[in-house]
Order: structure tokens, then sequence, then C-alpha cells
């Protein structure tokens, strides 16, 4: 059982880098898919994302990886600990969004 | 062609500002040292500035990583200062902040705040010595009367305060900040 800060949400930066990273990914690349993704709404800023990037090194959810092309640029991947804690940010979105259609009778109404 | 002006900022917003109008009318900064800006011709707009302190100095192993994943990422960083950088971005490639969500720019106020606290504190030290002087020859157990003492002490209290006003408007935006951390991130 993860401790309890383990199961808190997770920030739109850190779930859009991490849904990013399910391929191999340099910074700016993540940077342009998330703004990509989000229609242009999330713009990630370089320091923003080197200082998420290092926390979720830490934590297992990433790990760098050798790039394909230029050696001298690193890249990121998804872990399974990672996979699982978007899994767990999935559900808990799906909770939110359950429970405000059905008090605000969704958007239709 | 290269031009130089000499200008002394005490406030890194406002220089931050300035850097970007010159930006605007073509002159893109691309070397800082006291006082003493370098700028070059460019196309009118084409780079966006920003200034940044960091944790350590430059030259310290993880500010040098910061800064390489920085130009990997098409960030330049034209000129470093004690523990400040000058960073420059195509504004063709988009817009540009170093910092996008609340905590990363609360921590980078945070930084800069306790900056300008240590100095203020340096400079109140100082004066409360030289002050010590003074109030010696108050309670007359100096003959002459400390006039280097006293003019040092007067400089001193102002620089101290010049660093309370610059910490002021920081301070204010951490706390604009934190407030609205507690209902979005």
């Amino acid at each position: 059982m993860p401790e309890s800060s383990e199961r808190g949400a997770l920030t739109e930066a850190v779930y859009y880098i991490l849904l990013s990273l399910y391929s191999a990914m340099h910074g700016y690349g993540i940077m342009q898919n998330v703004k990509d993704l989000s229609n242009g709404r999330v713009e990630l800023g370089p320091g923003t994302l080197y200082g998420a990037l290092n926390t979720l090194l830490t934590k297992d959810w990433i790990k760098a990886v050798k790039s394909e092309g230029d050696s001298r640029k690193k890249e990121y991947l998804i872990t399974d600990t990672g996979k699982e804690m978007v899994q767990n940010e999935i559900d808990r979105l799906e909770e939110l969004i359950a429970n405000g259609r059905k008090i605000t009778g969704g958007a239709l109404s | 062609m290269k031009h130089i002006v000499r200008k002394p900022y005490w406030d890194y917003l406002k220089e931050e500002q300035w850097l970007n109008e010159m930006s605007a009318r073509g002159f893109a900064l691309t070397d800082y040292s006291w006082c003493r800006y370098v700028f070059a011709d460019a196309e009118p707009g084409e780079y966006i500035y920003r200034i940044e302190l960091l944790e350590h100095w430059p030259t310290h192993p993880e500010s040098m990583a910061y800064i390489r994943f920085l130009e990997e990422n098409g960030v330049e960083c034209v000129a470093t200062y004690m523990r400040w950088i000058y960073l420059r971005k195509k504004a063709s490639e988009g817009s540009f902040d170093v910092y996008t969500d609340i905590d990363s720019k609360i921590k980078h106020y945070q930084r800069v705040n306790a900056f300008f606290t240590v100095l203020m504190c340096l400079e109140f030290g100082a004066a409360l010595i030289n002050v010590a002087g003074v109030l010696a020859f108050v309670l007359s157990s100096e003959p002459e009367f400390p006039t280097v003492n006293a003019i040092c002490a007067g400089l001193l209290i102002v620089l101290g305060l010049i660093f309370v006003k610059l910490g002021s408007p920081i301070r204010k935006m951490i706390r604009r900040l934190k407030k609205e951390k507690t209902i979005r991130e």
C-alpha cells in the first residue's frame, strides 16, 4: 500500500509528462507533445520540466534511456511504476467526471 | 555590430523587462558583466529574454547539468553573473517562461527573496557595528566624533532598505501564489 501522499492527485504537468513518455522522448519532445496533447493549453517551462523530470527519476516513475540518434541528448521513458500511477490517476479522474456529470446533469442540461 | 550599454539595475524584473524592450527594438543581449550589457543587432523581437537565479553557482555540477538541459531544449544561456543566469529563446518557437506552474514559481521567488534577505542582513549587520561607534561617542567614552562611522552607518542603512524594498514585491507574489495554490495547482 503506497503512503498517503502517493495516492493524491498528480499535477497536470506530471500527468502529461508521464503520458508523453509511453514512447521515449527528450525534453524538447515532451514540451512539444504536451502542448499538442492539450491543444496548446499547457505550455511547460523548461525549469518546471527539469524539476519534474528529476523528481520522477528519483521516484522511479520514469527512467533515462540512451538516445538512438543524438547520443548527447538524454531521453526518458515511463516505468511500470509510472504506468501504475497513470492508471490510478485515470481512475481518480473518472470518478471526478462521473460525480460532476451526475450532479450537474451533464453538459447538455 | 556590437553595442555596449552601461546601466545599473537593482531589480531583476525591471532588468528583464528592459532586455525584452531592447530585443523588440532589434538589440539582442549577448553578454553581461557587472553593470555592462553587450548587445548585437538582431531582428526586432527575435528573442525572448528571462533572468533566473540558480540554486548554486553556474560552475556547480548541478547548475551545469541544468544549463545543458536548457541548451538542449532551445534555450540559450547568454551570460552568467554570480548565481544569476541570462536566458533567451527564439520568439518564433513560442512563448518562453522558465517556470509555468505555481509550485515551481513559488520555489524560484523564494530563492530570490532569500538572496535579497541575506544581502539585507549583511548591510544592516554592518550598519549596526557603525552605529555602535557613534553611540560610543554619544555616551561620551570617545573624545572625537566618529564621522566615518556615521557616514558608513547611513549608507549601509540605505542599502539595507533598498534590499527590503526589492524583496517586498517578491514576497507579495509568493503570498498571492500560495493563496492561489489552496484552490488550484
